[in-house]
């Protein structure tokens, strides 16, 4: 079955330029002729997700797998892993700097969000190491 | 008029297929071929862009000629609201609109009035925890294409409510009907345009099956005899009857201003427009529970087929903000309410998709993604399209080759050159003098 592999750095510490990976995944699922709603699900958590890296770990890289029947988007970084993760998921939680906040993030939604627009989310965390995110959403 | 009808147009002896229209769409609906600019038909949004940035002013809007109004018995005038702004400050409204009246019209009504009652409604809708939010106007026919070949995720959140150009129509047709008995077929009513994708707007409307107004003039066309007409007065009426707030339509946030909350958001300008749809669909926008969003910086006092500078516009329109008197729009009845709603909708134009087959998409995508990594990246116009992607896209969709690329072409006849001179330097074995060789 074919499948379009994409790959994207997540600069670090750039608020304007994070966002353009989901964007950009956004518009090539508009070409597939992908639903709207199903485009809008995967958008809305890989943003998330890229903000999060741009956030907490210096940015990362994004795998986007694009295949018939859905895309699978990976988010790793070599951040400093979360240490709670049940926490981390609860809505308004988050460890974010004032100064994020003062940018209008870190309101807590990132993880929530995430789960609540992916059909599929799998995170692997490890204190210091850094961690993975598995977006999943189905088009079928 | 057939489902691709486009107001905005290209005079070809005037375009010399330079790309300065090509990059400044956004839907990257045009590219030069031949030397001349080419509309994607089915991109078009009809938003005057083109119209705006083009040097050689050959992106024209095409508007009913103003002699269309002899056509019918019973000609009536509806300005929009930027009209206002067109004239100097000494003339009041009503000066303007028994103007407009002299130049060959038998009766003026004001698409501000009616608004005003768009307005109204709209306040009703805010209030209903069952619409979608945030409520995105239709108010600009240009954003509520933008949507459908762009955000087609947005499709429900845009405000089906009839334009304030729809409702005025409609208003002054029934008004003449019943107050003065003229037949329905001989009242011809002519919406006096800032904007070409009003003219779209009525020859093929997505709202509706046909349209109220019979004919759409543009500012332009129609501006000089008003101007002389104010300088020679006489027989004056009263048409003015809209408060403040439907005059304030012009501007951006005029709109949204009406509707007594907060929790509302204007922009304009296509390009920022955009912007702020992308946080839209992102889920991103706190807060706000209307969006009124205008394709022309400015609103539509910044239209494209107006006269006056817009910033000026702003001044005058002002005045006439002040002057006016407060809304007069009563508590609408669920019956007239019920009138104003679209009784059809818009639908997603997948322009932008690459096969209809999603298999063939996906081949085609990764056969784009490769043609365009292999392209330079500068993004010159060169080539007709408005980027390199554009440009890999093109080429997908079989309407582009590689060598359209000036670079690709230079490297192509470069490497023919090498490999020529390569070939010049053999020599077939039976010529071979060399005294070194066996």
């Amino acid at each position: 079955m074919s499948t379009i592999k994409l790959k994207y750095d997540i600069p670090a510490n750039d608020f304007v330029a994070a966002g353009e990976a989901s964007s950009n995944v956004k518009k090539k699922l508009a070409q597939i002729g992908i639903a709207a709603d199903k485009i809008k699900k995967a958008a809305i958590a890989m943003y998330e997700a890229e903000i999060n890296a741009v956030i907490h770990a210096n940015g990362g890289t994004a795998d986007v797998e694009i295949c018939l029947d859905r895309v699978i988007i990976a988010i790793i970084d070599n951040g400093p892993g979360i240490p709670d993760l049940e926490l981390a998921m609860t809505e308004g939680y988050s460890t974010a700097s004032d100064n994020i906040r003062e940018m209008g993030f870190g309101a807590g939604m990132g993880l929530p969000n995430m789960k609540k627009y992916a059909d599929k989310l799998d995170i692997n965390t490890e204190v210091g190491i850094g961690t993975k995110v598995t977006i999943t959403v189905y088009f079928i | 008029m057939n489902e691709y009808f486009h107001s905005v147009n290209l005079d070809k002896d005037k375009c010399r297929g330079c790309t300065n229209c090509i990059k400044r769409c956004p839907t990257e609906a045009i590219r030069v071929r031949k030397g001349k600019a080419r509309i994607i038909k089915e991109r078009c949004i009809d938003c005057g862009e083109c119209i705006r940035v083009c040097p050689y002013h050959a992106k024209t809007a095409i508007s009913d000629s103003p002699d269309i109004i002899n056509d019918y018995r019973y000609k009536v005038a509806i300005p929009a609201p930027s009209f206002y702004g067109q004239f100097e400050k000494k003339y009041s409204r009503d000066n303007i609109l028994n103007a407009l009246r002299d130049v060959g019209f038998d009766h003026v009504f004001e698409v501000a009035r009616a608004a005003e009652i768009v307005s109204e409604a709209t306040r009703q809708l805010l209030t209903n925890s069952l619409v979608r939010k945030p409520m995105i106007s239709s108010a600009c026919p240009g954003v509520v294409r933008l949507i459908q070949v762009r955000f087609p995720s947005l499709i429900d959140n845009i405000v089906k409510l009839e334009s304030p150009m729809e409702v005025a129509a409609k208003i002054v047709k029934t008004q003449l009907q019943e107050s003065r008995n003229i037949p329905a077929e001989e009242i011809g009513v002519f919406f006096i345009s800032p904007c070409p994708a009003k003219v779209t707007s009525v020859k093929s409307p997505y709202e509706k099956q046909k349209s109220y107004v019979d004919g759409v003039i543009s500012i332009k066309d129609i501006y000089l005899k008003v101007l002389s007409a104010l300088n020679n007065p006489h027989n004056g009426s009263k048409y003015s009857e809209a408060g403040f707030e439907g005059i304030d339509w012009a501007n951006s946030g005029g709109e949204s201003g009406a509707l007594g909350t907060e929790n509302v958001l204007a922009v304009d300008g296509i390009h920022s427009v955009i912007k702020i749809f992308d946080e839209i669909e992102g889920d991103r926008l706190s807060d706000v529970d209307f969006v009124e969003a205008l394709s022309c910086s400015g609103g539509c006092l910044g239209g494209p087929l107006t006269v006056e500078n817009v910033f000026v516009a702003k001044t005058t329109l002002k005045k006439h903000i002040l002057e006016a008197p407060a809304g007069c729009t009563e508590k609408m009845t669920p019956k007239s309410f019920e009138e104003l709603v679209w009784t059809s909708n818009v639908e997603y134009k997948p322009v932008m998709k690459l096969d209809d087959d999603i298999l063939k998409a996906m081949e085609k995508l990764e056969k784009l993604e490769r043609i365009c990594d292999g392209l330079p990246g500068l993004d010159c116009g060169a080539c007709g399209a408005p980027n390199c992607r554009a440009l890999a896209e093109d080429i997908v969709r079989e309407i582009a080759n590689e060598t359209d690329c000036i670079f690709k072409l230079r490297q192509r006849i470069r490497d023919l050159a090498e490999e020529m001179v390569d070939l010049g330097g053999k020599v077939p074995p039976v010529m071979d003098n060399d005294p070194n060789g066996e």
